[in-house]
């Protein structure tokens, strides 16, 4: 049963399935071992994020395209449901025709975008969706009447879903049962549900037909295989799942704007976590995310920290270099050697040591 | 027989996963044409790639006038003295004619003797100097392909089915060139299909099959030989 | 020897059409002006956009150049292009403040001695990277595309967070040498001096190139190791050699790129290069990824179709790029003018 839910595909390494069963149960139960509202909102983030690299990891690690718009699809699906919400009122029918329209809109741009481009070269795929992702954030911030602009949307989601909620006079197990505890447990399937779903697509014929047109496009075509159709499929498919993360987040937070959406920093935060997760492999999501978005929560304060020290100690030139605003400097290196020594990630690693 | 210019010993060579080579044994004469036959995917032209290094030996050795070019780049091999004609031309088709005979000859302007002997061997070149060379018709991009190669003083050449595909008067043409070439006193490694050129050209010949030369020796021996022929290549090349 | 036989020259004269389609593209120029002339409505707006729209297209020509012939010669696509741009931008922009005494001289023999100085600071500077650059980041990835890719995108967030650490976080601004301020009136259009300049030059830049390209042994090899690079090295050219050349004039030249687009905006900012990179990459895949001269018309394009939708409707410029590149390539879906490859 539990094999069938994870479509076959077992981590294959003893040491990576308690990681990945730690991670599991620590956002399982995230609000009972880490109350809080900065840890929850940490795990929020965690499982929305692993659902966009898995979705990220069905182009990259298994079609072997390299998008830049990954945010773009993210961004689309929460401002679907931003957008829905003030339109429509507050409500879960908003809610639900915003992920769906969101969804559907990442489909057909995806498609679209992967015509033209990936019919020709691969290598095309990367440069157009960098242009057009810009393109697009450029859009939506200046067409502020629409979307808010800079400062983005803010709009009300059912109150069931909000701390105003109530559905528990005491405590159970010392943590308040209201309507952010749903919200959080929503994030939580949702994102569960759509990330076996991915598993499932890439442990399908049609992923293995993926991995094969990764390996040797040529030859795959050679066998019959229609490589533009495979590609762009996988396209749409991980474009769709973007934006029910981009939904997802968008429930959570009560907020969109182009920074927390559409930036370019998301879009390297994801290629560093699928890298350093590791390509192709689903699972290294899970752990890419994790610890990327632990170590953004954290890390940055402790670089702040050895920056301090440094300085009054007073030495020269090296607190520069440990500016929690520099921090972005040390990812640039580590996915540099990542990609060069490690490019199967953490997950490739524990799998041959196992 | 004279001392090879041109020696492999033992070479193996993949192409990803697949064994193209397998040990293959080969002595180039100097100052004769050597044909080198076979079936078609037996390695022919592996074996010449190989020897220019545009696959890499991964074990045996090539050694070309006294000296190891086995783990040369292919830059230093062309200019060690080898000029080579790859089976797909390898004409620059956005540059001239005349472009592409300046850039064969890499040491400097082709000599004026060196050009008119060329242009009595191609007359098109002459004809189609200034013109961009993806103009051209096969034969003439064959020609030229060839003509790069003579553009300058050679000690061996290398040459990949000259004739493959083209019209029985240019294939005429062709022979005449490489006779004049072999008169000269290149030493040429020749792959050739074309059993009556072959014939014409080779002085000795070697055959192979699956990855290795199964056989070498005289061409008027193998040219003689119907049975012998039938063993080698399984069929007779006594009908060209 | 005599053997030969004749044979007929077997080019047939082509017809019209074909002899025209390779320099359709460059019909595209006027027709874009053109078609600004009849939308825009007002003369001088007209003439005054064409010349901004000309010098932007000129200017991100010389930053797209490079990257276009990197990709042709050796099949590298390198996503770090902008940081040249940036650290060129940076590094000339500093030496010219450090001129101030000439810069701000209405001499113009001093403010073009500061220029050049500065041009040749960040030219030297990113060469300079541009050689680290290739042998640490994109050597080892020959080949392999979603690595390089991947690679030079982090080479680029590396470069821009250095920038950050040694210029600081904030922009800079600056106003151009005095000579190059202003502008003038012809034809009752105001036209500003450095867009002229950056036209011309961008122009007499485009036309050297062209000329290394057709008429040199080097121009030679390039062009012909973009078409078959195993052949030129069988020829007895070590291409890599070249190509590590061409990778470091490319960057230079992103670096000069960088000063103009600087000098244009007047500001820079760290991350100026990955953004002017978007229209770099939609110019070099509508040009054709490896043709110098695709490459131009499809600057020059860009640059004018930015300026006349600017005007016309700001919020749809980006996106109006976007659009041409799409149309273009549902004509050639290979760009304008494709490189034929020998593979």
């Amino acid at each position: 049963m539990l094999i069938r839910l994870i479509s076959g595909d077992t981590p294959r390494s003893p040491i990576l399935a308690a990681i990945l069963l730690i991670i599991l149960l620590g956002l399982a139960f995230a609000p009972f071992v880490f109350p809080g509202t900065r840890s929850v909102d940490t795990a929020a983030r965690i499982c929305i994020f692993i659902v966009l690299v898995a979705s990220y990891d069905l182009m990259l690690g298994y079609a072997g395209i390299v998008s830049f718009a990954h945010t773009m699809f993210f961004g689309i699906g929460a401002y679907g449901v931003a957008l829905a919400s003030i339109h429509m009122g507050r409500g879960f029918d908003a809610l639900v025709v915003g992920s769906v329209s969101g969804a559907i809109a990442a489909a057909v741009l995806a498609l679209v975008i992967g015509l033209f481009s990936l019919r020709v070269r691969a290598i095309f795929f990367a440069m157009i969706t960098l242009a057009v992702a810009s393109a697009f954030a450029v859009l939506v911030s200046q067409l502020s009447n629409l979307t808010g602009g800079e400062d983005g949307l803010n709009y009300q989601i059912p109150r069931a879903l909000t701390a105003a909620q109530r559905y528990l006079e005491e405590p159970f197990f010392g943590v308040r049962v209201n309507g952010k505890l749903v919200n959080y447990y929503v994030v939580f399937f949702g994102s569960l549900i759509v990330f076996l779903i991915l598993l499932r697509i890439v442990n399908s014929p049609f992923g293995r037909v993926l991995q094969a047109i990764r390996e040797n496009d040529f030859r795959t075509e050679a066998i019959g295989y229609r490589v533009v159709y495979y590609r762009t499929t996988a396209t749409i498919l991980s474009a769709v799942a973007a934006s029910l993360a981009g939904s997802l987040f968008a429930i959570w937070l009560r907020y969109v704007g182009p920074d927390t959406t559409l930036s370019f920093d998301i879009m390297i935060d994801i290629l560093l976590m699928v890298v350093i997760g590791g390509m192709g492999t689903m699972y290294g999501a899970m752990i890419g995310a994790t610890i990327f978005v632990l170590a953004q929560n954290y890390l940055q304060n402790l670089m702040g920290a050895a920056e301090e020290a440094l300085q009054s100690v007073g030495v020269p030139l090296l607190p520069l270099f440990l500016n929690p605003d520099r921090w972005l400097l040390w990812l640039g290196i580590l996915f540099v050697l990542s990609v060069y020594f490690f490019p199967t990630g953490v997950v490739g690693r524990l799998r041959r040591r196992g | 027989m004279p001392d090879p210019i041109l020696r492999l010993s033992g070479v193996f060579a993949n192409i990803a996963q697949y064994h193209i080579l397998q040990g293959v044994d080969l002595e180039v004469p100097a100052g004769a044409v050597t044909m080198l036959l076979g079936r078609n995917g037996v390695g022919k032209t592996t074996t010449l790639r190989t020897v220019m290094g545009l696959w890499r030996a991964h074990r045996g050795s090539i050694v070309f006038a006294d000296r190891d070019i086995t783990a040369l780049p292919t830059p230093a091999i062309a200019r060690a003295g080898i000029g080579y004609v790859p089976e797909t031309m390898g004409i620059f088709s956005d540059l001239t004619v005349e472009e592409n005979m300046r850039l064969a000859a890499a040491s400097g302007p082709i000599a004026a003797d060196r050009l008119d002997w060329i242009f009595a061997a191609f007359p098109p070149l002459k004809t189609f100097w200034k013109k961009e060379a993806g103009t051209l018709s096969g034969g003439q991009k064959q020609m030229l392909s060839i003509a790069r190669a003579m553009a300058e003083e050679r000690r061996l050449y290398l040459i990949d089915e000259p004739t493959k595909g083209l019209a029985p008067a240019i294939i005429a043409t062709m022979a005449g060139a490489l006779r004049d070439l072999k008169k000269q006193g290149a030493s040429i490694l020749l792959v050739e299909q074309n059993f009556s050129v072959a014939r014409l050209l080779g002085d000795s010949c070697a055959v192979m099959d699956d990855g290795r030369i199964v056989w070498s020796g005289a061409m008027a021996e193998l040219a003689g030989d119907a049975a012998l022929q039938e063993r080698l290549m399984g069929l007779s090349l006594e009908a060209g | 020897m005599s053997a030969a036989p004749d044979h007929a020259p077997t080019i047939v004269r082509a017809g019209l059409r074909d002899r025209l389609a390779p320099h359709v593209p460059l019909l595209l120029i006027p027709v874009l002006i053109v078609l600004g002339f009849v939308s825009i409505g007002s003369p001088s707006s007209w003439l005054t956009l064409t010349v901004s729209g000309l010098a932007m297209g000129m200017m991100i020509f010389i930053m797209a150049s490079g990257l276009t012939l990197v990709f042709g010669l050796m099949d590298v696509i390198n996503f770090g292009h902008g940081a040249f741009v940036s650290v060129g931008a940076f590094v000339g922009i500093t030496v010219l403040l450090a001129l101030g005494g000439m810069t701000g001289s209405p001499s113009l023999a001093l403010n073009m001695a500061a220029l050049l100085l500065a041009v040749v600071a960040a030219m030297l500077a990113t060469g300079i990277i541009g050689w680290g650059f290739e042998k640490v980041i994109v050597e080892p990835v020959y080949g392999a595309h979603l690595k390089q890719i991947l690679v030079t995108m982090g080479g680029l967030i590396i470069v821009e967070e250095l920038i950050l650490v040694a210029w600081g976080p904030d922009e800079i601004f600056f106003t151009r040498p005095e000579t190059l301020q202003g502008a003038f009136t012809f034809a009752g259009a105001a036209i500003e001096r450095y867009r002229l300049v950056a036209v011309v030059f961008g122009l007499a830049l485009f036309l050297a190139m062209r000329f290394v390209l057709r008429s040199t042994k080097i121009g030679l090899i390039v062009r012909a190791g973009v078409e078959n690079g195993e052949m030129v090295q069988a020829l007895g050219y070590r291409l890599r050699a070249v190509f590590i050349g061409v990778f470091i004039a490319g960057s230079a030249l992103a670096g000069l790129g960088g000063v103009m687009w600087a000098l244009y905006q007047e500001v820079i900012t760290a991350h100026m290069g990955a953004g002017i990179m978007v229209l770099v990459f939609i110019v070099v895949i509508m040009g054709g990824l490896g043709s110098v001269e695709g490459c131009f018309i499809a600057a020059l394009l860009v640059g004018l179709t930015q300026n006349y939708v600017a005007f016309l409707e700001p919020k749809l410029a980006l996106i109006s790029n976007i659009g041409l590149m799409v149309l273009i390539l549902m004509w050639r879906p290979q760009g304008m003018m494709p490189v034929v490859k020998a593979k």
